[in-house]
């Protein structure tokens, strides 16, 4: 497989070389390689099962949780292997978001669900912390909806505002990347264009990998789209490219719906 | 006779059967609670809350005896609670897919099913033949012990039920675990716990045998933890088989306050677990 460069001028933010993924012996990942550009959203697309979701588990070591998963190759974060055993993980995790299929508040106020990333690794008057729970809040389009409830239960929220509350808890620690797991999946249309929306609005600032079971969502917010299947990575390139004029046969097969 | 009415039949035979099933079993704690209202009732009285143990013949209350028991209740808990808590941590959080969790899982099984009188049995020779006389603090260990297994059982299966999603959550953030722990999985497991404790006072509460061998019984106003020390449970086992009238009555007075202190835990229990149930 070679290795896909990222199909722009923009540097490259995350590389991952031959990367290959287990759980236990069954060989989820095979030998995948690519890289994201900077500052650009980069949708993974392809059936169930394909191990999309396992390479965004990769790139936060968030499978680290779970016994007898391992990852071989390298994954660089500008530059810098974040495979490295010697690695600080929770200091990775701080640089490298992560928003889930199902909302995840924790169990405690909107306030304390976005302060509670921030007093991680800042140490700041409450004054501060205030303004960076607004800001997060206004980023994720929720303050509006909540600044007259902040000390309401995160569990209080409809899904799609606990949705924007995990993403402006993501943001409020000011990672760098951000990866989200079909994260519009378990929201109704309506919710689901909003996310879409801030997706958009987040792409100038952080670098975003989504991986989505909905083709059109790949194709309206990403410049870039990675297909696989079976655990390898089939094409990746501009997504203008890849749902117009496909290289692969099996991209333009999936695309059309013959499979998957 | 078709087949529907044959299935139709079976239905019957087998409802009424379980109806009758549960009759019974509701019937007997019927009898005991209107057994023991009906004997009790009359037996209660503010004295019982304010007066000590009387001398047979004499008027007088539990107070000593219903001190004992909530002083060594509270140590017990005390004591219970965090090796309780640490280990049911232990096991789901850290060890969930470790050999030692199955085996301390499988000794706790063994602890909570024990006869607690082999408990007050161990906590004799561990400490009372040592220190060469029965203590309040002797009986609190021995409470304690009856109270680690059931806090260690409550709070695994608690976590346990936190879904992993919220652990991945709090990790993504970049929480290093054990805050993740305690600041998003106690919480988000709080009332399955806090309900295991209460289930453990509730356990403890009516515990006679294992207070019997440390604790003994004191007939006297007594605060002092390194001496005998009364009990609610220990002073109705004595005053019932007594032969003395006025003592039986405080008997059955005494147990109508441990079983509606229990019944009270247990309603408090459910409302904390029941309907606030989180998605």
């Amino acid at each position: 497989m070679p290795a896909f460069a990222a199909p722009t001028d923009r540097p490259s933010k995350l590389e991952v070389r031959s990367l290959s993924f287990y759980y236990g012996r069954q060989k989820a990942l095979n030998d995948v390689s690519l890289s994201l550009p900077e500052r650009s959203v980069t949708a993974f697309i392809g059936p169930s099962g394909c191990g999309k979701s396992t390479l965004l588990r990769v790139f936060n070591r968030i499978y680290e949780l779970y016994p007898h998963q391992r990852a071989e190759g390298e994954v660089l974060l500008d530059g810098r292997n974040i495979l490295d055993r010697s690695l600080d993980l929770n200091l990775l995790r701080s640089r490298i978001g992560m928003v889930f299929q199902r909302p995840t508040p924790f169990p405690m106020s909107i306030y304390e669900n976005i302060a509670f990333g921030i007093r991680l690794y800042e140490r700041l008057s409450k004054a501060d912390v205030d303004a960076r729970v607004e800001a997060a809040l206004r980023r994720a389009a929720l303050w509006d909806e909540v600044k007259d409830k902040l000390q309401a239960s995160g569990l209080s929220l409809s899904g799609g505002q606990q949705q924007r509350l995990c993403i402006a808890r993501t943001v409020a620690v000011k990672p760098e990347v951000i990866l989200l797991d079909e994260p519009a999946s378990a929201l109704d249309p309506i919710s689901t264009a909003k996310v879409e929306e801030l997706i958009g609005e987040l792409e100038t600032d952080y670098t975003i990998a989504i991986v989505t079971h909905n083709m059109q969502q790949a194709a309206r917010i990403s410049r870039h789209t990675a297909f696989m299947y079976l655990g390898e990575l089939i094409e990746f390139g501009a997504t203008e490219q890849m749902f117009t004029a496909p290289k692969e046969a099996k991209t333009s097969e999936y695309m059309t719906g013959r499979f998957g | 006779m078709t087949r529907h009415d044959k299935r139709k039949l079976t239905d019957r035979v087998m409802m009424g059967l379980c109806a009758a099933a549960a009759v019974i079993g509701l019937g007997w704690l019927t009898l005991i609670l209107g057994a023991l209202l009906y004997e009790g009732l009359a037996g209660l009285s503010p004295a019982v809350f304010t007066e000590m143990a009387p001398p047979p013949g004499e008027d007088g209350g539990l107070l000593n005896a219903i001190y004992g028991s909530l002083v060594m209740t509270v140590i017990a808990v005390a004591l219970g609670t965090p090796i309780g808590v640490l280990a049911g941590t232990y096991m789901a959080e850290y060890g969930r897919h470790s050999r030692l969790t199955v085996v301390v899982r499988f000794i706790n099984d063994i602890l909570l099913s024990a006869p607690s009188i082999i408990v007050g049995l161990f906590v004799y020779e561990l400490m009372v033949t040592r220190m060469g006389h029965f203590s309040a603090i002797a009986g609190a260990v021995a409470l304690a012990i009856l109270v680690v297994p059931v806090v260690v059982r409550t709070t695994e299966d608690m976590l346990n039920l936190v879904p992993n999603a919220l652990r991945e959550a709090g990790t993504a953030v970049g929480a290093p675990r054990w805050l993740v722990i305690r600041s998003v999985i106690y919480r988000a497991a709080q009332a399955g716990m806090v309900t295991g404790v209460l289930l453990a006072v509730a356990r403890i509460s009516g515990e006679t045998a294992p207070l019997l061998f440390t604790a003994l019984n004191n007939q006297f106003w007594s605060t002092d933890l390194n001496a005998p020390m009364a009990s609610l449970p220990v002073t109705i086992f004595q005053f019932a088989l007594s032969p003395y009238e006025d003592w039986q009555r405080l008997a059955w007075a005494g147990a109508i306050v441990i079983t509606f202190t229990v019944l009270g835990l247990s309603i408090l229990a459910r409302s904390l677990t029941g309907p606030r149930r989180e998605r």
